[in-house]
Parts: C-alpha cells; sequence; structure tokens
C-alpha cells in the first residue's frame, strides 16, 4: 500500500492536479466566509473590469464575478459529488447482480442499462431536468440517471472475472450465502476499476451540470460556473472575463480530475504503464 | 571449442527495482554443443526461461536487461548484433518453440501461411517452392495431411498438433539450434510422449542443437544428453545426463532428483478397502453432466458437450482414491458436481447416504461440514484482500462457530500445515505458492469434514514444494482419518497419495483398482499408453531396482 501512495504522489501532474483541487475545495467549503454577501447581490456597477474595486470585475447586473466563482465551486463539486455517488451505487448494484447472478437477470439489467446507453445522454438529463423542473436535487437525479450505464458495465464485467476465481468458489463450499460473498468477497477486489471510473465520473458530471446551468437549466438559487458563462456570453466582446474566468475555472477543475484519475489507474496497475 | 554452437559466457540479466531480487540470470556460463541435446532444469524463479529469452534478445527491456556477458554463436556476439543482424539470425539460424502453442500462433492466420511467412522472411524461394517446403515440415512433424493442416486455423488443430506446427515452423529453415522453453508443459501426458518422441528422433535425422528448459525430471530423463541445473539464476551443476540423474552432485540436484515423485504404486493400508467398513463414505451412481453451449449468435441448435457420462464410484471411511485423466476427461466436472459448484444432469450422490444430487445451494449448506474441497490455484484460491486468519475461519462463522473459537482454531490449523500460526494475520500475496497451498489445506480442514476433494492440489508447484504438500496431506489424512477424492493427471502422484485408483477418459471410468494391481497389470488400452506415457519412466524403474537391490 505504501508503494501505491509513493507512486501515485511521484507523479507531477497527480501532485499539481491535487494542488489545484484541494485548492478549489477549500475555497468551495470556506465559501461562506470568503464571499459573505450572496452571489446574487448587486454590489457595484455592471461590467466594472477586473483589478479594480472588485479583483474579477463585475457582471452585467453589476454582481460580483469573484463571489459568484466561490459560491459556483460549492454548487458545481456538491452537484457533481452527489450525483457520482448516487451513480455509482446504483451502477455497482446494478453491476454486480447482474455480473453475479448471470442468465435472465444479467441479460434484463444489462438490456436495461443499454436502454439508458442508447438515448443521447445530454439530450436525456435536458428532459429530465425539464420534467422535473430545475432544482439542485433535479440535477442530482439528472446526472445521475445518464452516468450510472457506464459504472454498472465496469463492475459487471469484473465480477464476472472474479466470481470465476477459485476463492469465490471456495466460500460457496464453506457454505456462505451469496450476499455476503458478493459484498465481501468479489466487491473488494473491483474497488480498483470503480475508483478509477467513479473519479473520471465527477469530471464529466462537472461538464453536465456547466451545460444544463449554461442553458438555463441549473438550480435557480444556487451561483454556478455554467450560468455565469451563460449570462456573460452576450457580451463576450465588451466584457471577455465574464466568459473567460469561469470557463478557465471548470477547464481546469475537469482536467485536473481526469488526471487524478489516470494516476490512480497507473498506481493502481503499475505493471499496466510499465511493461 | 568449435565443438560448440552457442557459447553463453559469464551472462548476468538484470530485473527491475520493484523484483524480489537483483539478477534474474546470474553469471551462467554454458555450451550447447553440435548434435546434442542440453536439458536446463529448474524450478519456477530460477531464470531459465529468462536466460533463454536473453539469447534471442526477447526480453523485455528496458526492464529487464542484460548487464553483462556474452552470447557467442559463430563467432559474433548475438547480444551486440544490430537489430538486422538479430533479425536474421531469429528464426534462421536459431529457432524458438514457447510452451504455450495457442499463444504463440496468430489466431488469424492459417498454419500453413504462418510457417510459409518464416521461410519468406529469410530466404528468397519462389511461393511455390516455400509450399513444397512447407509440406515437406509438416510431413516431417508428422502432421496428419499436411495439404489439410496448411489451411487450418490454431483453433482447429490440438494442442498437441499446434505443438507440432511450432516445431514445424522451427524446424522450416534448418536452424542450428532450437531453443525450447518448456514445450510440453502445456500438454497432456500422452501427447508429451509423443512430443519428446519427435523432437528426439527429428533431432537425431537433422543434427540440430537442442536447448531444451523443462522444469520435470522425467522430461530429461527422456530427451537429454547433458544436463544442466538452476537455481535462483545461478548454474549450480552440469555434466552427462546419466551421471547427474544418478549420481547428482549439488545438494539441490539431489533434493530435486529425490522429490521427483516416484512410481512405486502404494499398497492398500490393512482391511481398509471401502467395501469392508458397511455402507461408503460417499457413492456416486450414474452422475452425468452435459454442457450445452449457444452455437453461434443465430444458430438454433445448442452445442452439446458430454463432460460426465455415467459415472460411478464409492469411496469408503479412510479410503483415498484418486481419479486419473487428461484434461477434457471430466475428472474436474465430475468433482465440482460433487461439492455442488455444477449439477449434475442425472444420476444420484450419496453422501453418508442422503442423495445431494440436484440440491440448491442453500439445501447443500448442512453437507457442507462433511465435504470440503482443496482448490488447484494457490493464487487464485485464496481472497488477496482477507487475511489468512479470516480465510481459514471464515467455514466454521458460516457454520456458526463464534468468532474468538473459530480464530483459535485457525491458528491451531495452521501450526498443523507446517506454519507459524502468527501467519493468521497476514495477507496471502506474502506468502509463497507451497504456503498458499497450505493454506488452502488449513481451510478446507477448518469445518472437520470426513471427506477432502482435491482438485489438481500440487500441479501448480515445483517439485520439491509438491512433495512436501503431498507428505502433509499423507499425513493429515492419517491424523483425521479423513477419505479424499484425489484428482490429477499425474500418474506418479497418484501412485504416491492414493490406495485406490480410477482412470477416466470422455467422461467415462475405464478402470479402477487398486493402485498396485493397476500399476502392476493395466487392462484397459488407455491405462496402458498413460503408463507407458510417463516421462522418465525407463529412469524411475531403473533407480527402483536400484535401490531393492541395496
Amino acid at each position: 500500500m505504501q508503494s501505491f501512495w509513493r507512486r501515485f504522489f511521484n507523479n507531477p501532474r497527480v501532485a499539481l492536479s491535487l494542488v489545484w483541487l484541494t485548492f478549489i475545495v477549500a475555497v468551495a467549503v470556506a465559501a461562506p466566509l470568503l464571499a459573505p454577501t450572496s452571489p446574487f447581490a448587486i454590489v457595484a456597477k455592471p461590467f466594472s473590469p477586473p483589478f479594480g474595486e472588485f479583483l474579477l470585475g463585475t457582471d452585467s447586473l453589476g454582481r460580483s464575478l469573484l463571489a459568484g466563482l466561490i459560491h459556483g465551486a460549492r454548487t458545481s463539486l456538491l452537484i457533481a459529488i452527489l450525483a457520482t455517488l448516487a451513480a455509482v451505487a446504483f451502477g455497482t448494484c446494478v453491476g454486480a447482480i447482474a455480473g453475479f447472478y448471470g442468465g435472465i437477470v444479467d441479460d434484463l439489467l444489462m438490456r436495461i442499462s443499454e436502454f439508458f446507453q442508447t438515448i443521447p445522454s445530454f439530450i436525456f438529463a435536458i428532459v429530465l431536468v425539464a420534467i422535473l423542473a430545475p432544482s439542485g436535487s433535479s440535477l442530482v437525479i439528472a446526472i445521475a440517471t445518464v452516468s450510472w450505464p457506464p459504472i454498472a458495465r465496469v463492475v459487471r464485467g469484473e465480477v464476472l472475472t472474479i466470481k470465476a476465481r477459485e476463492f469465490v468458489q471456495a466460500a460457496i463450499v464453506a457454505g456462505q450465502r451469496d450476499m455476503p460473498i458478493l459484498v465481501g468477497q468479489v466487491l473488494p477486489n473491483a474497488l480498483s476499476p470503480l475508483i478509477v471510473t467513479g473519479s473520471l465520473l465527477v469530471a464529466n458530471a462537472i461538464l453536465i451540470e456547466s451545460a444544463l446551468s449554461f442553458l438555463g437549466l441549473g438550480a435557480p438559487d444556487l451561483m454556478s460556473w455554467g450560468f455565469q458563462i451563460g449570462a456573460g456570453r452576450a457580451f463576450l466582446r465588451d466584457a471577455w472575463w465574464l466568459v473567460t474566468v469561469p470557463g478557465v475555472a471548470i477547464l481546469l477543475t475537469v482536467l485536473s480530475i481526469n488526471l487524478v484519475g489516470e494516476g490512480l489507474n497507473d498506481a493502481l496497475n503499475p505493471r499496466l504503464r510499465d511493461l | 571449442m568449435s565443438d560448440a554452437v552457442l557459447a553463453i559466457e559469464n551472462l548476468t540479466v538484470a530485473l527491475p527495482s520493484w523484483a524480489d531480487r537483483a539478477h534474474a540470470v546470474d553469471g551462467v556460463s554454458l555450451e550447447v554443443l553440435r548434435r546434442e541435446i542440453l536439458c536446463v532444469v529448474g524450478e519456477s524463479g530460477s531464470g531459465k526461461s529468462v536466460m533463454a529469452k536473453a539469447i534471442l534478445r526477447l526480453l523485455p527491456e528496458p526492464h529487464v536487461r542484460v548487464t553483462g556477458g556474452r552470447v557467442m554463436y559463430e563467432s559474433q556476439d548475438l547480444l551486440t548484433l544490430p537489430p538486422a543482424g538479430i533479425r536474421a539470425i531469429r528464426g534462421g539460424r536459431i529457432a524458438m518453440i514457447f510452451q504455450e502453442p495457442m499463444v504463440a500462433l496468430n489466431p488469424l492466420m492459417t498454419v500453413g501461411r504462418q510457417t510459409d511467412e518464416i521461410i519468406e522472411v529469410h530466404t528468397a524461394l519462389r511461393p511455390a517452392q516455400r509450399r513444397q517446403r512447407v509440406i515437406e515440415v509438416f510431413g516431417d512433424v508428422r502432421l496428419p495431411e499436411p495439404e489439410r493442416i496448411l489451411k487450418s486455423y490454431p483453433h482447429e488443430l490440438s494442442g498437441g498438433q499446434r505443438q507440432r506446427v511450432m516445431i514445424a515452423m522451427a524446424l522450416a529453415l534448418e536452424p542450428a539450434l532450437i531453443i525450447a522453453d518448456e514445450p510440453t508443459t502445456a500438454l497432456d501426458v500422452t501427447t508429451q510422449a509423443q512430443i519428446l518422441r519427435l523432437l528426439k528422433e527429428l533431432q537425431a535425422r537433422h543434427g540440430t542443437a537442442i536447448l531444451f528448459i523443462t522444469h520435470d525430471f522425467g522430461v530429461v530423463a527422456e530427451i537429454a544428453d547433458r544436463v544442466a541445473v538452476m537455481r535462483q539464476g545461478k548454474l549450480v551443476e552440469q555434466g552427462q545426463a546419466g551421471d547427474v540423474l544418478e549420481r547428482p552432485q549439488h545438494a539441490y540436484t539431489q533434493a530435486l532428483v529425490a522429490a521427483v515423485p516416484s512410481l512405486s504404486p502404494r499398497h492398500l493400508i490393512g482391511a481398509r478397502s471401502g467395501a469392508a467398513s458397511g455402507r461408503p463414505l460417499l457413492a456416486v451412481a450414474g452422475v452425468s453432466k452435459t454442457y450445452s453451449g449457444r452455437g453461434g449468435a443465430f444458430s438454433l441448435r445448442r452445442r452439446r458437450v458430454p463432460a460426465v457420462a455415467g459415472v460411478s464410484l464409492e469411496i469408503g471411511k479412510g479410503c483415498s482414491l484418486a481419479l486419473v485423466g487428461e484434461s477434457g476427461s471430466g475428472k474436474s466436472t465430475l468433482a465440482r458436481c460433487i461439492v455442488g459448484l455444477e449439477r449434475a444432469d442425472g444420476g444420484a450422490i450419496l453422501l453418508e447416504g442422503s442423495d445431494v444430487a440436484g440440491l440448491s445451494r442453500a439445501r447443500l449448506r448442512p453437507y457442507r461440514k462433511i465435504l470440503q474441497m482443496i482448490f488447484q490455484d494457490p493464487f487464485a484460491s485464496l481472497n488477496p484482500r482477507w487475511r489468512v486468519g479470516d480465510i481459514i475461519a471464515q467455514g466454521p462463522i458460516v457454520n456458526g462457530t463464534p468468532r474468538k473459537t473459530a480464530h483459535e482454531e485457525a491458528a491451531e490449523l495452521l501450526r498443523l500445515v507446517g506454519l507459524d500460526p502468527k501467519a493468521a494475520n497476514r495477507y496471502p500475496h506474502e506468502f509463497s505458492g507451497g504456503q498458499r497451498q497450505r493454506i488452502g489445506i488449513a481451510r478446507a480442514l477448518a469445518v472437520k469434514p470426513k471427506l477432502i476433494i482435491a482438485d489438481e492440489p500440487v500441479s501448480a508447484l515445483d517439485v520439491s514444494v509438491q512433495k512436501q504438500v503431498l507428505e502433509l496431506l499423507d499425513d493429515l489424512r492419517r491424523a483425521f482419518d479423513l477419505s479424499m477424492l484425489f484428482i490429477t493427471h499425474d500418474l506418479r502422484v497418484a501412485a504416491h497419495v492414493c490406495e485406490e485408483i480410477a482412470v477416466m477418459k470422455d467422461g467415462v471410468i475405464v478402470e479402477r483398482g487398486a493402485t498396485a494391481d493397476v500399476f502392476a497389470k493395466p487392462r484397459h488400452e488407455y491405462t496402458k499408453a498413460l503408463l507407458a506415457a510417463v516421462p522418465g519412466r525407463d529412469w524411475q524403474l531403473k533407480t527402483l531396482a536400484a535401490r531393492k537391490l541395496c
């Protein structure tokens, strides 16, 4: 285990990404302290440029861009992480049951997950949010609904191979029941691909959340990066910073999460990368 | 000196930093002489395969790389040749035969084309001439109907035929040296005997030198002119085959030779035959199992493969029966049916008089305490994320033993199988193959079963470890008065552990009887063939006879 952490942190891309992610998480957690006023409050005249009274300037209605960015980090991360957790939990259950029992159960569950995969995921998410009415929880539900099938497939594949290993058969011969075998013997051994896929899913969730907010389908009472870009896009020529700053924030965060996910993969399967 | 085809001088191969030792091969010097078969023998991890790969520069560089020494072939050092030079030698002058022909052959090309390709790369022959040559070498390695085999894909051939194709490919250009890396390990005994005979015959006819890598002293006795023994990357002994086999000098070689399971069969112990003790512990009557798979995506007909076709046997209390057969004979399927990992299609499996065939997993649970299993692969059969103590205590806990008692018993069992009770707190990856198999045995014993089914428990282990594990099983069997169904492909192992033997072929038992009787007077043709195919049989019989004289 020690060598895992060493391999993980010695990767310069992972180290840099972790620095950025730690920073973003810290900002998100401390948002009420860093920007005590509501991010929707009008604090100055519209379109004041960066490095003036406000560090990043103000938007078309005179709201502080920095305050919005700080609260946006909170929204984006919270929704992305909750949605990913929901998707991983549901996808793992479906994949584990499909892989472990096989046969008709497997066929049925996999056809259902294929049904979800055949619908273009973003359009599906838009439809879901539109039906559920835009709010934080409907964003989580929509993102989780379109994200679970890949998890289910990864877990099913892992369970299928692990199920055939002899230690699982030994547990059957010892008389263990199905659920303890699945939870105690099989799933712990499927953990590493699950962690990697799950971490990459967070990045994807941030992108979906931003895109939905950009389209005005985000939670109306929560400031978010996508919403900031959507609100600022009409003024791209006059006030470039309105779009650029939250855009860069999304870019760096998604990139960092992807690099960390890749680093996890390399550290969990060192031979794969070396040989 | 001019008589050497290949001279390895002081070869050293370094391993990457995460490996358990610094050098895979450590200062090995060897010569392969013209017209000889040199066997390099060693257990797993001895560096014998790495050495063979280093000769043709096939190492997974940069992690495993040569750090010193020379490999001289026709007064040039193969290790410093430019890439074009080594390519001309590979396949052309020095050919290689790999262990697993299914993996070594390209599944998308006909075997004829694959052989043709080698000739095409190395010579200027025209297509018609090349085809002629391919048919010639296919005939040479005794492939039936070379013209038809030519157009076959690897999956259409049997394991033995695939290995013959590999040999044909190696022979195609009349190389000066063939490196054979465990070429018969993946094959059944009878096929192995044929391939060994073929290699020896071809070698005599073509005068090729062969560097033959193996772990099996039986094979050495069959084929070698000279023997070199390797251990942990170092050469410990080399000499003429007869000398090394009969008068090994180095202590390690002596231990290896002594560890080869002998062909002398066990005799029945007293009146312990199954019939004498009344109702047998396990009685299997007419059990059959047919696998049906989907023929293809759109095919309506299902492919049916009968794996076990009406097998009957019984094992009495305290008796042990060896079920011997080659791969595909259905011996493992039968075992899986008996322990309930597979459901038999028909027949009865009576465990202490009650029929357990076709019971659901839940209904089988009470019988688990009578019947336990030891698995083949010591690496796959222990959950890598569980502590050893938990693995062993698992069965008793499931069956209602309090956790604390179960763990105390687990520590006791560890001591019993020759491990430190402290091992309970460690994870399986910290143990060697033999130690893991001991843990597997402890797990099987934990619920205090009356019958143990051992499915090839030693076939993944080195000979020296194999011997220890077999002795352990034997001791435990006596100590606990256990019955055992021992499944193996190796007649030598069967002879060593079991009083009774049943030979299985194509899903049916063809011969059954006391081990001593079967060995002395085999009745069925197949049993005779199996006995004749045991590698190193003559050598063993000779040493046995010599021992009796003393």
